[in-house]
């Protein structure tokens, strides 16, 4: 089956693309990087993060969901933009409780990278630092819901991978949470630490227990290359 | 009994803020002295409901000079909780060269920053040139070595823990890297001038004191019980060992007592004026049962030290003794030096091992919900105790640092210091000075020991016996 290309302008330079993918799928195969939270490779777009956000045609469009088309104009690397997504980065530091310094996921957190990436300095808004407790009630698994950025991926993956349905959101706007699908807490539900649910998440919010820090400083995966580097290199590479 | 009081506070040149308070009746004698500390970090409640993998690197930033000290303490006290009864000699040996730079680095800190503007300026000297800045003015060779001895430590810790401070190297059952050929090559190139600079810093130190020594070793002393960790030999160890305490006159009070056991033996009192709570030896009771750690602790307790060139020093120095324990507070520069010493030669002998480029690094077992561990950090015996619930989750925490454990003795140095230099009707500069002498002399980091808020100027006040302020004094 022949497949249909189509040709899109991503920041003044002609891009080929196949027409089904998505504007995030095509700058990945062209080796441009375009920030991302709540994507994975191995999911379903979920739009939940608004930092993967381009201009198309002049109008923002979510660049994981937004399907490309011939002769659209798309705008990524743009100051406006990458004031947008610096703001939505520190929008989550300031939301959640995110201690770097002592966290298990440091050095390979997406958040964290992103905000060496987006060049974040110290938040310009007051921190909300809301209250929640570790639910630490399964054998192997912990749900930290101070470095929960609500992306959703332990959702989908939970469904669309392990084919259960662990986890959930509940309640609107500000007090929304990540929840399981359980009278109370983790321990009761069907979870295993074997899930692919329990390591997709991309901050610290969902982790195996007992395996935190095995990894030394220096050797974690953002110790040895930025965020998007494995796109980016696509390009240098030719 | 009516008493005036006088106030000097904060205590410049150590870490965080202390603030003493003196005591007056109504001739003018000393009453009592009390050396207040007013910061809190409460890291014990900071650490309940964590997972207990994350204890030691959160204790760590307990204290910015000393993290490595937290870190290994939380780290020992969580093998306990996972289950690994005994870690691997290559994780044993990474943890002790990280603990070995520590002190290495420390006491190099202490000696140059902190104490040798003393004494090679002497106590009176303007505060304006007793200083690091006017050492480095006036003995540049002797500032320049003390930053790179800083390094050196640093460096060590970077290869153990990743960083050069706050690493993450120790975790619970072991360590998360061990030492490659390339990193103990590079350190082992200056590990030799290390341990020479070490030892000209203590004949510095040696001379200063010989050259003034009736005045100097009776600046500030006072009579007491020492308690430091001892190998099972009696052999001093930093790393690892059962706790020793000894009285005065250098008799066994107890000895080998394992960490599990610390409360039937160590037990901590609170008095209403202070936040930091004042540990004692409990079957001697709260009266008589305080005692002092840290370097001169160690020095005293020990029964020899395992590298050639510290034992030699350390019989010179016990000499001073005439068979009993030394009791000078200014002493503790001195031991603390020996230690230095000990550090660098435990240092070279470790980057010679080849167990520290194996790859054995952790080992875990049946989990535990309650675990004591210690070990002697740069200032003092430190002691963490935890409490683990069935969900890995931390419910208790206590930590007594060694800043705590030496709260009584720095009550004790500013009465004598008190005694022998107050002028009873006016606060002087000279008293103040002293005073600060003597409370560096054990180096307290009040950073980590203490509770409460707050940076309150240098101030000295003075109340007359109806508690009055009749006198204040302001500094920077
Ligand atoms: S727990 Fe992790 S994966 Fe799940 S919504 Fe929160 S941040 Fe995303
Ligand atoms: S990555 Fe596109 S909305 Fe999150």
């Amino acid at each position: 089956m022949s497949q249909e290309t189509v040709t899109f302008t991503l920041d003044g330079v002609k891009v080929k693309a196949t027409k089904g993918q998505t504007i995030m799928e095509a700058a990945d195969a062209a080796g441009i990087y375009i920030p991302r939270l709540c994507w994975h490779k191995d999911l379903p777009s979920g739009g939940n993060c608004r930092i993967c956000t381009v201009m198309v045609n002049g109008r923002p469009a979510g660049s994981c969901l937004f399907p490309v088309e011939d002769g659209i104009v798309v705008e990524n690397n743009t100051k406006q933009l990458k004031d947008h997504r610096c703001q939505v980065v520190e929008m989550h530091f300031i939301e959640g409780n995110h201690y770097c310094p002592s966290c298990e996921a440091s050095g390979e957190c997406e958040l964290q990278a992103l905000g060496y990436y987006t060049q974040m300095l110290t938040p310009t808004s007051p921190y909300l630092r809301p209250k929640y407790e570790v639910d630490a009630s399964h054998p192997d698994v912990y749900i930290d819901r101070d470095r929960c950025i609500l992306c959703g991926r332990c959702i989908r993956a939970s469904e669309f991978l392990d084919g259960k349905c662990v986890f959930s959101f509940e309640g609107r706007g500000i007090h929304k949470r990540i929840s399981v699908n359980a009278e109370h807490n983790l321990g009761e539900t069907n979870m295993e630490a074997s899930d692919r649910a329990a390591t997709i998440c991309p901050t610290g919010a969902l982790m195996i227990k007992r395996t935190g820090y095995r990894i030394p400083v220096g050797k974690r995966r953002f110790d040895i290359h930025p965020i998007g580097w494995d796109i980016e290199k696509k390009k240098k590479s030719g | 009994m009516a008493t005036r009081k006088i106030v000097i506070n904060p205590v410049t040149r150590v870490e965080g803020h202390g603030k003493v308070t003196i005591h007056l009746d109504e001739e003018g004698h000393i009453g009592q002295t009390r050396f207040h500390i007013t910061e809190f970090r409460g890291f014990e409640r900071f650490v309940q409901g964590r997972l207990y993998w994350e204890a030691p690197v959160i204790v760590e930033r307990l204290c910015g000079i000393c993290p490595v000290s937290h870190h290994l303490a939380a780290s020992k006290a969580m093998d306990v909780i996972a289950g690994a009864e005994k870690i691997t000699p290559t994780a044993e040996k990474m943890r002790r060269l990280m603990h070995y730079g520590q002190t290495y680095q420390s006491h190099a800190l202490h000696f140059f920053h902190l104490c040798s503007p003393d004494l090679l300026f002497g106590f009176d000297a303007p505060v304006e040139k007793r200083n690091v800045f006017g050492v480095i003015e006036a003995y540049p060779d002797v500032a320049k070595k003390a930053v790179l001895m800083r390094k050196f430590g640093q460096e060590v810790i970077k290869a153990t823990g990743g960083k050069k401070v706050h690493g993450t190297g120790s975790i619970p059952g072991g360590v998360n890297k061990n030492l490659s050929k390339e990193e103990a090559d590079e350190l082992k190139r200056d590990a030799d001038t290390m341990v020479d600079w070490a030892v000209e810093a203590l004949e510095l130190c040696k001379k200063i004191v010989n050259a003034d020594a009736k005045r100097l070793l009776e600046f500030g002393t006072f009579e007491s019980n020492f308690v430091s960790i001892v190998a099972e030999d009696g052999c001093m160890d930093l790393y690892d060992g059962n706790l020793r305490a000894i009285d005065a006159d250098g008799k066994i009070i107890f000895d080998q007592v394992k960490p599990a056991d610390y409360l039937d033996y160590i037990r901590e009192e609170v008095r209403p004026w202070s936040y930091m709570k004042f540990p004692f030896i409990y079957p001697l009771g709260k009266e008589k049962g305080w005692y002092r750690v840290g370097p001169l602790a160690r020095l005293n307790c020990a029964t020899y030290i395992d590298s050639p060139i510290a034992e030699k020093e350390r019989k010179e120095f016990m000499a001073l003794g005439n068979g009993r324990p030394i009791h000078s507070s200014l002493a503790y520069h001195w031991a603390r030096l020996i230690e230095l010493i000990h550090s660098a030669e435990k240092i070279r002998e470790l980057l010679a091992d080849p167990d520290l480029q194996r790859d054995e690094l952790v080992v875990t077992g049946k989990k535990k919900n309650s675990a004591v561990a210690w070990l002697e950090a740069p200032r003092g015996t430190l002691f963490h105790h935890y409490e683990v619930d069935d969900n890995d989750q931390i419910t208790m925490a206590n930590l007594i640092v060694s800043t705590t454990n030496n709260n009584e003795p720095m009550n004790q140095v500013v009465k004598k210091v008190a005694e022998q230099y107050l002028d009873r009707k006016k606060i002087t500069e000279g008293l103040l000075n002293h005073i600060e002498v003597g409370i560096r002399a054990y180096d307290p980091c009040l950073s980590c020991a203490t509770h409460a808020l707050g940076r309150m100027p240098l101030i000295v006040q003075l109340f007359d016996h109806h508690d009055d302020l009749i006198d204040e004094r302001v500094r920077g």
